[in-house]
Parts: structure tokens; C-alpha cells; sequence
């Protein structure tokens, strides 16, 4: 009996618990949330590791070492963090969702399968060459490692997302009872595999983690140029990340338009909830939302909101072309997802859009004339910015996870007939807790070991740890004064 | 299209399921064998209190030991793909088990990722009982999950497995590590691997013993069979030559007999198991795998691709290969 059952046998008033299923939707969450953090540090610096490297070893010149070798080291941290809170996840669709994993393993089994095999074991076999065998293995080898290591990032993001897209579009399979369950049988592997969400969501979710590392990149060289003005590799590395940036940031807003349209056409009553859209008919599109309160905020309809709408834009957006569109409301299902939630995510994530956007042509504009490193307003602005990439992406998902609910496979298995039926209140909330007191230590450790590598560098450089400004900002990784 | 690639109707040969089987049992093995001896340097870590003696485990176990995990994930995802039933049943009826084992791990990887971050002495000891005690939870809560997959219920049979996996990793490791230190190292090494090598091949017959006399989860019956019967013989000859070899300073050898430990743990594993998949609920291979066309997927994209992890590891190993060089972790 675990303590906290005895302390509820002393008196039940004394802990009240989660239900199974509340906890082990929380868990699930929050677990891949600092998950694909990491997951998505893989996919965005992959670029960066195997430019580095590849003209480390090409040129020779040490701004090139340097980068690489700093870059290297964030992505090992990184990694290793990837792998410990990645784990977790491929054990809970069976301690948590046992019965997700009955319907769909044969859908989903094999995709998670072959990303452990061909992705998860090349990205770690081939780091640990990047990371200790500099000296053991050929130049050429060097370079294949780290482009291998780049690849098996890339090609984990394409199996998982695989997953995740038949969760949304279900396709290639027929309902089946075996062992008296009504379960998914795979009858096209290539239905299943190439569901019609698939290339939205893999070109978005790449370019997101693109997108993420170069405002992270570009952040972090930012303030060392920002301390040491003639510092050649992170001028060099600043330069790099800013052109990713004016290349990556408008394309997501031009593919993800598209992709608004394609989430309309199949999963309608998710398209409603990112507009809170309640009444079928024309759909207006709220540029801007104020909630009227705070309550309004928190509201599950995310009703009561002052909003700056174009009228009948979201019917022109949803239809491409078409104003007068007719677009589902809400109210005619009978069971919706958190509206709140998926609305203000998603006014989240096209507003930090268009952020990025506007730095990436002010960045552009200054590079143009020749003053990126020189405009100390905008080394701070993107300082400043390093975090929100982050920001963007995990609210991008949380419009796709929570606005696909009451579903955990889309019109197929709801997620609560997903939950373990033998798990408890106590254990869910318990392993609850304690994944989120686990992992907020391993978020601030891995702030804290990017912050360390940033005043190494700086001190490597002779940047003196009380010499000029100082950065009063909030994030704590950037501030040198500890 | 498929129809022509890939039979739907019918394995691609006829005993695909039973292969599966074995497949799944082979990534656990390679698991069990690999990050056993992870486990077993971050255990033995533990009885070392000069901080170059810490520094070169570290640097054993630095290059290998996140590959090495990877074949848990190879193994449970392999299991989902061609025994979703199994997969859901073992894991959510061991729910704190399963979930303890990935916390272990996550102490495990951190700690000595970690311990680099800062030149402190408090942070050095935090880190190392991270790092330690991952190593000892993690095995132990493995071993007593394979331990609730063979026995169900049965305390004792349960509490058995997770302590000889225990044991088996400070064989592994002991030996991995004498073979990659000076001489002086291994020879204290090589003491506390046959004195766990002793405590291992104890604890198997104690506790196939305890299943026998109280017909633990009702597996006596597969306990007293001539394979069972094989295994352990064998497993003891191994053993004691392998300590006769480690005496003896011959320590490539040591590890070589050291690694067919867990080997044939594994082996006693699927023997135990087999045919049925799931004893708790008496579920049979053939019942719980998946559809032929499913089967005939995963085995025609996946089989390449396992050969192809085989050979990355022998590169791995290889690139890593002979005496740990004085550098530390970071290297």
C-alpha cells in the first residue's frame, strides 16, 4: 500500500485525486510537451550541426571549429534530454491509453517501430561519434557522422509524425473483433502511412522546429555579438540564422494558410474551435481577441470577447476564395473539444507568426545595409526573442491535440475509452506529479547547461564577466551576473 | 500494389509469428546485455571514491550508453508492432513498475550529463546519486517487470528477477570495464564481478526453485523441463569459467563469458514464456499477433533495417574499441 492510499485510509477527505483519465491526458501532455522540445532542437539544428562540421572540415578556419563545437554540445545536451523524456513517451500509450494501443498497434506499432530503428538508433550511435571520436575517425567520416546524425532527426520527425497524422486523418485500415475488441486492422500500408494530413503536417512541423532553432540561434549569437562586437564566428553564426529566419518565417505563414483550409475540409469541428465558430453558416475571422474579463479568458466557449473581425473571412479562408461558405459550427456536435483552449492557442501561434516575420525583414533590411551586428536594439529584440519559437510550436500543437479531442483516433476511439480501465485516481496523479516536478528540474537543468556553455564561450572569447552591459531581461540562460 | 509486395492474407512465411517472438526477445536481450553493463559501471561507480577512477567509468560508459538505451524503445515499440495486446497488458498492469523503471532511467542519463556542468563538489555528489542510484533502480525494476510478464503475481518469484538482473549487470559491467582499465582497476573489479556472478547464479536456481516448490503464477511446470534445465547448467559453466578466466587476468575472455550471462537470462525468458505470450492471462503467441499484412509490413521494412543497427554498433564499439585514454567524459 503506497502512502498516499494510506493516508486516504485514514481519512478520504485528506487527498482527493484526478480521475485516471484527466491525469493521464495531463501527463501524456505535459510529458511531450518539454518532449518535443527537445525533439525539435534535433530537427532544427541538425542544419547548423552539419554546416558547421562540413565547413569546419572543409576550411579549417576556427570560427568554424568554434560553432561547431558549441553547437554540438547543445545538441548533445539536447539529445540526451530528448532520450530520457522520449522513453516515457513510447510507455504510456501503454500504461496510460492501453486500449489506444490495442485498436491502432497495428496502424501505429510499425511506424514506431521503424523510428526507433532506423531514426533513434542512427541519431545516437552516429552522435556519439560526432561527440568523442574528433580524433578517432576520418575527416570524411567525421562529416558523414554528423549528416547521418542530421538525417536520423529528420526521419524520426517523418515516423512519429506519421503516427500522429493518421490520429487526425484515419485512413488504410477496416474495424475488426479480435480477442472480443473491436480493433484496427491495416488493409494499405501506404493509405495509412501517407494519410492525407501527413505533408501538412510534416513541412509544418519541420519547418516550425526550423524556425524555433534559428530565433534560438540567433538569440544565443545575438548576445555574445552583443558583448564581444568582433566576435567572427557568432557574427558569422547570427548572419546564418537570420537568413534561415527570412527564409523560414514567411513560409510558414503562406503553408500554413493552406493548411488552415486542409484542417476545414477534414477535421470541421476542429477548424470551428480554432474560431470558436458556434452556428453553421458564414464564419466570420477575429484578427484580434480581448477577453471582456478575466474570466472570459478561461472560459471553455471563449465567448464574451471584444473582437476585431473581418467578416466572413473565416468562410474565404476556409473555402479558399468564397465568402459566402458555409462553415460547421460548433453546436452541431454533440461533445466539442476545450474551445478556449484551441481558440487562444491558435490566435497564440499566428500572432508570435507574424512576429517572427517581422523580424526575420528587419533583420533582412539591417543585414542588407550592412549593420546587423551594429543595431543594438535589435540584437536585444532577438535576445529577447529566443524563446518564443518554442512558444509558437507548442501552441501549434496544442491546436492540433487538444482541438482533435473528444477524439484520440478522429470519428473512430474517443479518448477516454482510450484510459487504462485497471489504472487508479492515486497512481495516475501520483506518476502525475511526479513527471511534472521531474521534468520542470530537467527544463531549468537544461537552461542552466546552455546558460553555462554561453559563459564559457563568452569567457573563452576574454569577455571579462563584469565587463560592459548587462542584460536585465527575463530570461535567465542569457544574464552572465551569477 | 501491396497485393503483389506483400501477402495480406498470409504470413510471409509460416511460422512469421513465432520469429516475431523472437525478435521482440533478441531486442530485449540486446537491451539486457548492452545497458546491463551501463547499469552494472554505474553500480560498481559507486565503490569508487578517487575522482580519476569516477572519471574513466565515465568515459567507458560516455560514447555507448545512449545507443545502448535505445534498444528498450526498440523493444517495446517492436512489441507494439506485433503485440499490441501484450504490450498494453504488461505495461498498464505494471503501471508504477513501468513508469519507475523510465524515471530510473531519466536519474541514470542525467546524472553524468550533468556532473560536467559545474566544478563543485556538492553538485559532483548530487549528480553521482543520480547517477548511482539509476543504476541500481532502473535493473531492478526491469528485471521485476520481466519478473510480474513470467510469474503474475507471485511476490517472491518477482522480487527475485529484479535482483538477479541486478546482479548480472555488476557481472557485465565489472567485467566491461576490467577489460578497458589498467591493470591495477580491473583487479579489484574482478572481484566484485565473481562475487556477483556467485550471487547470480544463486539467486536463478533459488528462485526457479521457489517457483518450483510454490508453483509460483503456475509456472513450475516450465520451470522443471529439460531447455530450463539446459539453460541453467549452462549458465552456471559460464559463470564459474568466466570467473576462472578473471582470476586468471584474462579479461577479453571474462567479458566474453560475462555478456552470455544475460544472454541466456533472455533465453530463459522466452523459454518460460513460450508458446503462450502472456502467462497472467494464459495468452498465446498466435493469438495476440497482428494481421498478416501487418506482420509482413513491419518484417519486410524492419529486418533490414535491424541488420543495418547491427553493423552501426559494430562500428560504434569499433570507433571505442581497446583501453579508456586518460581524457575525461567530455573528451
Amino acid at each position: 500500500m503506497s502512502p498516499i492510499t494510506l493516508l486516504g485510509a485514514i481519512d478520504p477527505g485528506l487527498v482527493t485525486f484526478l480521475s485516471p483519465e484527466l491525469a493521464s491526458r495531463m501527463q501524456f501532455g505535459w510529458t511531450i510537451s518539454v518532449h518535443i522540445i527537445f525533439a525539435s532542437l534535433s530537427i532544427g539544428l541538425a542544419p547548423f550541426i552539419i554546416y558547421f562540421t562540413w565547413k569546419d572540415v572543409r576550411t579549417n578556419e576556427r570560427r568554424y571549429a568554434r560553432l561547431r563545437s558549441f553547437w554540438v554540445k547543445v545538441f548533445a545536451a539536447g539529445f540526451v534530454m530528448g532520450t530520457v523524456t522520449g522513453i516515457p513517451m513510447s510507455f504510456q500509450f501503454g500504461t496510460n491509453f492501453p486500449q489506444f494501443a490495442e485498436v491502432a498497434g497495428e496502424l501505429i506499432g510499425g511506424p514506431l517501430a521503424f523510428e526507433a530503428k532506423m531514426a533513434f538508433f542512427l541519431e545516437a550511435v552516429f552522435l556519439g561519434v560526432l561527440l568523442y571520436g574528433r580524433d578517432r575517425v576520418k575527416d570524411r567520416t567525421y562529416v558523414i557522422s554528423s549528416v547521418l546524425v542530421g538525417f536520423g532527426a529528420w526521419l524520426s520527425g517523418f515516423w512519429i509524425l506519421i503516427v500522429n497524422a493518421w490520429m487526425q486523418t484515419p485512413r488504410g485500415y477496416e474495424m475488426v473483433t479480435r480477442n472480443g475488441m473491436e480493433i484496427a486492422k491495416l488493409t494499405d500500408p501506404f493509405a495509412a502511412f501517407f494519410t492525407p494530413r501527413m505533408p501538412w503536417m510534416y513541412v509544418h512541423m519541420m519547418n516550425a522546429s526550423v524556425i524555433s532553432v534559428a530565433l534560438l540561434v540567433a538569440g544565443v549569437s545575438a548576445y555574445i555579438v552583443w558583448k564581444k562586437p568582433d566576435a567572427e564566428a557568432w557574427n558569422t553564426a547570427l548572419k546564418l540564422a537570420v537568413v534561415l529566419l527570412i527564409v523560414s518565417a514567411p513560409f510558414q505563414a503562406v503553408h500554413g494558410d493552406a493548411y488552415g483550409r486542409h484542417v476545414a475540409d477534414t477535421q470541421p469541428q476542429k477548424f470551428a474551435a480554432m474560431e470558436a465558430h458556434y452556428e453553421t453558416g458564414q464564419a466570420d475571422l477575429h484578427l484580434l481577441a480581448v477577453p471582456k474579463s478575466p474570466e472570459a479568458l478561461t472560459d471553455p466557449r471563449a465567448e464574451n470577447l471584444v473582437t476585431v473581425s473581418l467578416p466572413a473571412v473565416g468562410s474565404f479562408l476556409a473555402s479558399g476564395g468564397d465568402f459566402d461558405a458555409e462553415v460547421i459550427g460548433l453546436n452541431e456536435y454533440d461533445e466539442n473539444p476545450p474551445v478556449a483552449l484551441v481558440f487562444w492557442s491558435f490566435r497564440f501561434m499566428v500572432g508570435l507568426g507574424f512576429l517572427f516575420i517581422g523580424l526575420a525583414l528587419w533583420g533582412g533590411f539591417l543585414m542588407y545595409r550592412g549593420r546587423l551586428a551594429d543595431s543594438t536594439r535589435y540584437l536585444k529584440a532577438m535576445i529577447a526573442a529566443s524563446p518564443f519559437g518554442y512558444a509558437a510550436l507548442l501552441t501549434g500543437w496544442y491546436v492540433t491535440e487538444i482541438g482533435r479531442q473528444p477524439w484520440v483516433i478522429q470519428g473512430e476511439l474517443k479518448t477516454s475509452e482510450a484510459v487504462s480501465s485497471t489504472l487508479t485516481g492515486a497512481e495516475a496523479t501520483l506518476t502525475l506529479v511526479a513527471f511534472v516536478v521531474l521534468y520542470v528540474g530537467l527544463m531549468l537543468t537544461a537552461l542552466y547547461i546552455l546558460k553555462w556553455l554561453v559563459r564559457e564561450e563568452l569567457r573563452s572569447l576574454g569577455v571579462r564577466e563584469s565587463s560592459g552591459g548587462r542584460w536585465h531581461g527575463p530570461i535567465p540562460w542569457v544574464s552572465s551576473d551569477d | 500494389m501491396t497485393d503483389t509486395l506483400l501477402p495480406v492474407d498470409a504470413y510471409l512465411v509460416e511460422s512469421l509469428p513465432e520469429i516475431w517472438f523472437g525478435a521482440v526477445l533478441f531486442a530485449l536481450g540486446m537491451y539486457v546485455v548492452l545497458d546491463g553493463f551501463d547499469f552494472g559501471i554505474g553500480m560498481l561507480y559507486a565503490t569508487r571514491t578517487d575522482e580519476r577512477e569516477r572519471e574513466t567509468f565515465l568515459a567507458a560508459f560516455g560514447p555507448v550508453w545512449d545507443a545502448n538505451e535505445v534498444w528498450v524503445v526498440a523493444f517495446g515499440t517492436m512489441l507494439l508492432a506485433a503485440f499490441p495486446r501484450v504490450y498494453s497488458r504488461l505495461l498498464a498492469d505494471n503501471y508504477l513498475l513501468a513508469l519507475g523503471f523510465v524515471v530510473a532511467l531519466v536519474f541514470r542519463g542525467l546524472g553524468p550529463e550533468l556532473r560536467e556542468q559545474r566544478d563543485d563538489e556538492r553538485w559532483k555528489r548530487y549528480t553521482d546519486y543520480a547517477f548511482i542510484s539509476g543504476s541500481v533502480f532502473a535493473p531492478l525494476l526491469l528485471g521485476m517487470l520481466a519478473g510480474r510478464w513470467l510469474f503474475g503475481e507471485a511476490t517472491l518469484p518477482v522480487a527475485l528477477t529484479g535482483v538477479g538482473l541486478v546482479a548480472v549487470s555488476i557481472v557485465t559491467g565489472a567485467a566491461f570495464l576490467a577489460a578497458k582499465t589498467e591493470p591495477g582497476l580491473a583487479s579489484e573489479l574482478r572481484a566484485y564481478g565473481i562475487g556477483a556472478t556467485v550471487a547470480y547464479l544463486g539467486g536463478v536456481v533459488v528462485l526457479l526453485g521457489t517457483v518450483v516448490l510454490t508453483d509460483g503464477g503456475g509456472a513450475a511446470d516450465a520451470v522443471l523441463s529439460l531447455p530450463v534445465a539446459a539453460v541453467v547448467a549452462l549458465s552456471v559453466t559460464v559463470g564459474l569459467s568466466g570467473s576462472v578466466l578473471a582470476r586468471r587476468g584474462r579479461y577479453r575472455a571474462w567479458l566474453a563469458s560475462a555478456l552470455a550471462l544475460p544472454t541466456l537470462l533472455t533465453v530463459l525468458v522466452a523459454i518460460l514464456l513460450y508458446p503462450t505470450i502472456y502467462p497472467p492471462t494464459g495468452l498465446l503467441v498466435r493469438e495476440a499477433v497482428v494481421s498478416p499484412l501487418a506482420l509482413n509490413l513491419v518484417t519486410v521494412l524492419g529486418f533490414p533495417v535491424l541488420v543495418l543497427v547491427l553493423w552501426y554498433f559494430k562500428f560504434l564499439y569499433g570507433v571505442f574499441s581497446g583501453p579508456i585514454e586518460g581524457e575525461g567524459y567530455e573528451g
